[in-house]
């Protein structure tokens, strides 16, 4: 069955409180030399049947709609 | 006056209780119907509808009641958002901008004294210009965000219904607590007015005044 996965990540000017709290918890663990972590999500979207041009654009539509906010999200639709 | 439930709402008793006290009829009304029953005007109450899952408001946004609601406003409809409400306008691009997790990684819970910006919306013509009054503020994703362009388009059209006053509580970008919409019929506000309605219960009732606006414009209306 195909996959389609969809990364989003928060813009680069939108602040990312998340991220900030992970990469504040680096040193604590001992790793030094990581100047900055941003966090987002991953979807994983099983696709019956094929994966046809059709199918990809309504994806693409449904990443922009729902599983990203265009305001203060980005997205990338990818076939792994 | 229908106060939405959608599944995670917590705050539609008191917003209900909030609309009685003001001298209206509240009217439930559920995520998953079409009928929005004729309300006069509709309020979206906080919460963490969905758990918040994906975005704050994101899947309410979808919901069928909301297809109504959304027409509805463009109609003219006063609608209200409150904290997951504001999420949910936003969301549903009502309102512009958007709500992101507070900037010192904290859930918010106080009183919050607010400027009332704005008293020419659907929901604010009970206050006087520059009132300021205290509300409960309670959030973890009340931080509003929006490009330069859009803050600087708020602000010239006196969209910015109320703002923070004193230190900044969740980063909200220009101290910025509620917008509205072009019109002034869609007000989206990240504290609760309707935990301020009753003396003895909350810190005042200075968030009454958010619910017996509507009555003086259905009198208005119907008049």
């Amino acid at each position: 069955m195909p996959r389609v996965v969809v990364d989003v990540m928060l813009k680069p000017e939108i602040l990312d409180p998340q991220g900030k709290a992970v990469h504040g918890a680096l040193p604590r663990l001992g790793v030094e030399g990581v100047s900055g972590v941003r966090q987002g999500k991953r979807f994983e979207l099983e696709v019956e049947g094929e994966l046809t041009e059709e199918r990809l654009a309504q994806l693409h539509d449904i990443a922009e709609r729902l599983l990203s906010n265009p305001v203060i999200e980005d997205f990338e639709v990818r076939v792994p | 006056m229908g106060v939405v439930t959608f599944p995670g709402s917590l705050d539609d008793g008191d917003a209900q209780r909030a609309v009685r006290l003001a001298g209206h009829q509240p009217v439930p009304l559920w995520h998953r119907d079409h009928d929005l029953q004729d309300v006069d005007a509709v309020i979206l109450p906080g919460g963490f509808s969905y758990g918040d899952y994906l975005r704050a408001g994101a899947i309410s946004r979808f919901s069928p009641l909301m297809t109504e609601i959304i027409g509805a406003a463009d109609d003219g409809l006063p609608v209200l958002g409150i904290c997951n409400g504001f999420q949910v306008l936003c969301e549903a691009h009502l309102l512009p901008g958007a709500l992101v997790r507070n900037a010192a990684q904290k859930f918010v819970c106080k009183d919050q004294r607010l400027r009332v910006e704005s008293t020419s919306t659907a929901w604010t013509g009970a206050f006087r210009d520059a009132q300021e009054i205290v509300v409960p503020l309670k959030n973890g994703e009340g931080c509003y965000v929006a490009d330069e362009a859009t803050l600087d388009e708020l602000e010239a059209e006196g969209r910015v219904v109320a703002r923070y006053v004193g230190p900044n509580p969740n980063g909200s970008m220009r101290d910025i607590a509620g917008v509205s919409n072009a019109r002034g019929n869609v007000v989206g506000l990240m504290p609760h007015p309707e935990h301020a309605v009753e003396d003895g219960f909350g810190p005042g009732t200075d968030g009454l005044g958010f619910f017996t606006q509507i009555r003086a414009l259905l009198e208005a209306q119907s008049a």
